[in-house]
């Protein structure tokens, strides 16, 4: 047995930088963990569908601004899906690296292990992107439910709240001792996130104190921001300023807090 | 020519046990190095430091002329590492950890040759998580020499590894050498230090008790042979335990044992030739590592895998 020193040709020609090809092998990962896919797009797509049929959902909501339920359904799920994502794919898998040594293992390589955060990052916003925007065309085109008429102003609330809910999965990733207590935390604060979205009350119907609540959880901050560019305006500086907030001190706590092994 | 390695007075401690008390070895260019000594002598912690995963609380540390914590980046280029356990995501396959692994050195080595080399090549589209301990073993000694590594640094190189594997790893190892590939084995493998090792380092307590070659330390144990025969025709005990040469003799069933130095076997067939006996079966064994193992540290090497 010998080992030949240098790669044949095709191999390098194949071979792209080591940044590209964790970014390409981490959403391959992802997509074969399913929990993604299939939580984070599948299930909340076939709820758009199920609840886009229901034709008493397409009553005008009280103090909605003119939008019907199904109309603030769109929004509510393109946020679960950022919070499937940030709750149970990045945190469970960044522990999973850690408890299984894969990132200990990159500490051996000229790489390093930031590089595998990082890619999986990529890869669970990649998922993300083509979430909201197959939520977007799905309820567009199937339901008539129009885009949001501040194109911009959603784009703006969306990649926020879409840096909030990753520095949550970060963070989650950062404090919780293995890929047990990460999918634990996760789990048990997605319902509570996912409530103060709306999922179960349209914030518009929540009491005061509830919805006053809502108004300072990322995801509540994120549809009250959806809902302004829904309805054609910029995001109001509050909810757009909560979501950075959230963004800056969990991704903060989160890198201060990160064990490698 | 400097030493490809250098460890002077490495101290660690975690809380308040010692791993490594104080170890200083040094590696030459083209050697394969050994480290061997029973679970919790404080060889992976060695390695460890050498690899820039831990920090020593004391002494000094040079790889190829480099510091491995504060010119990690140059280090890790050229420096091949294989962990204990091997560790990769489950649902990685085989050839995509390699590729992912060769995009990572600016030399790297066809992972494909790697594959074929280490019996692995039916294996390319498989899971890590389905791949049996010995496979993942293997796998892990390829991203280990992926990168055209000047030094590599292998813990536990074939535990789990069945005998027929074992010994392709082997050949495997000789031929990486042959490249001119410094090679540190740490193990607890009397056969492998035996068969591979130019240089063993001794360590038990966290501390090195000798530096020598396989050989060397055998007969620094003195222990000599141990001969073993069936005589054709019954023979009195005494013709032997006469002998100078003979520290003891001792019977199993027909079988006679002779233990003695380095002269023994010469002393014995000359009196039994010059009795008529002719000694059927003979046998003779050279002293192994292990038993000098035992020798000089008083303590069995653990014998199966962790």
């Amino acid at each position: 047995m010998s080992v030949p020193r240098t790669a044949a040709p095709p191999v390098t020609a194949a071979r792209g930088s080591a940044t590209w090809r964790l970014i390409k092998t981490e959403s391959t990962l992802c997509v074969r963990d399913k929990v993604g896919p299939l939580w984070g797009i599948g299930f909340p797509l076939i709820l758009l569908i199920i609840l886009g049929s229901v034709s008493d959902l397409r009553q005008p909501v009280e103090a909605g601004g003119g939008l019907t339920y199904f109309d603030l359904y769109v929004p509510v799920l393109i946020l679960f899906n950022l919070a499937v994502l940030a709750t149970g794919s990045l945190p469970t898998t960044l522990a999973g690296y850690r408890e299984n040594g894969v990132l200990r293992r990159m500490r051996t390589t000229p790489v390093g292990p930031a590089r595998v955060l990082a890619a999986q990052l990529v890869a669970n916003f990649a998922i993300a992107v083509v979430a909201m925007v197959l939520f977007l065309a799905a309820a567009r085109f199937g339901f008539g439910v129009d885009l949001p008429k501040h194109l911009l102003g959603f784009a703006l609330a969306w990649l926020l709240a879409a840096a909030a809910l990753l520095a949550i999965g970060l963070l989650i990733a950062a404090l919780a001792p293995g890929r047990g207590p990460a999918t634990a935390i996760g789990t048990v604060l997605f319902f509570p996130m996912m409530f103060f979205a709306g999922l179960w009350i349209p914030i518009p119907l929540m009491p005061p104190l509830l919805r006053n609540i809502a108004h300072y959880t990322p995801l509540g901050a994120g549809m009250r921001a959806f809902q302004d560019a829904f309805l054609g305006h910029f995001p109001s500086a509050v909810p757009l300023l909560t979501l950075a907030a959230y963004a800056v001190v969990c991704a903060f706590v989160a890198v201060r807090w990160f064990r490698w092994e | 020519m400097p030493p490809v390695i250098e460890v002077r007075n490495l101290h660690k401690r975690y809380d308040d046990k010692i791993a490594v008390d104080d170890v200083s070895l040094t590696v030459q260019e083209g050697e394969i190095f050994g480290i061997l000594g029973p679970n919790g002598a404080g060889k992976t912690t060695t390695v460890e430091c050498i690899e820039g995963l831990r920090m020593p609380d004391r002494g000094e540390i040079k790889v190829l002329g480099l510091d491995p914590l504060r010119e990690r980046a140059e280090l890790t280029r050229r420096l091949g590492v294989q962990l204990q356990a091997g560790h990769l995501p489950e649902r990685l396959q085989v050839a995509e950890a390699l590729e992912l692994y060769s995009s990572f050195y600016p030399e790297p080595a066809d992972w494909r040759a790697l594959l074929e080399g280490l019996g692995l090549a039916d294996k390319a589209r498989t899971r890590y998580a389905k791949l049996s301990g010995g496979q993942k073993q293997r796998l892990s000694i390829a991203l280990a020499l992926i990168g055209s590594p000047r030094v590599a640094i292998l813990d536990e190189l074939t535990t789990g590894l069945d005998p027929q594997a074992r010994r392709d790893t082997w050949d495997l190892i000789e031929s990486v050498r042959s490249h001119g590939v410094t090679i540190v084995l740490v193990t607890h493998f009397m056969e492998e230090a035996e068969r591979l090792c130019d240089r063993l380092a001794l360590i038990d307590a966290g501390r090195v008790v000798m530096v020598d070659t396989p050989t060397g330390l055998t007969e620094r144990a003195r222990i000599g042979q141990r001969i073993q025969f069936r005589p054709s025709r019954p023979m009195d005990d005494r013709l032997l335990t006469s002998l100078p040469d003979v520290s003891g003799v001792t019977r199993r069933g027909e079988l006679v044992i002779v233990n003695g130095n380095d002269n023994a076997l010469n002393a014995v067939t000359t009196v039994l030739a010059r009795n008529q006996i002719v000694a059927e079966q003979l046998r003779v064994e050279q002293a192994s590592l292990e038993d000098a193992f035992v020798q000089l540290t008083g303590k069995r090497l653990d014998p199966g895998p962790r």
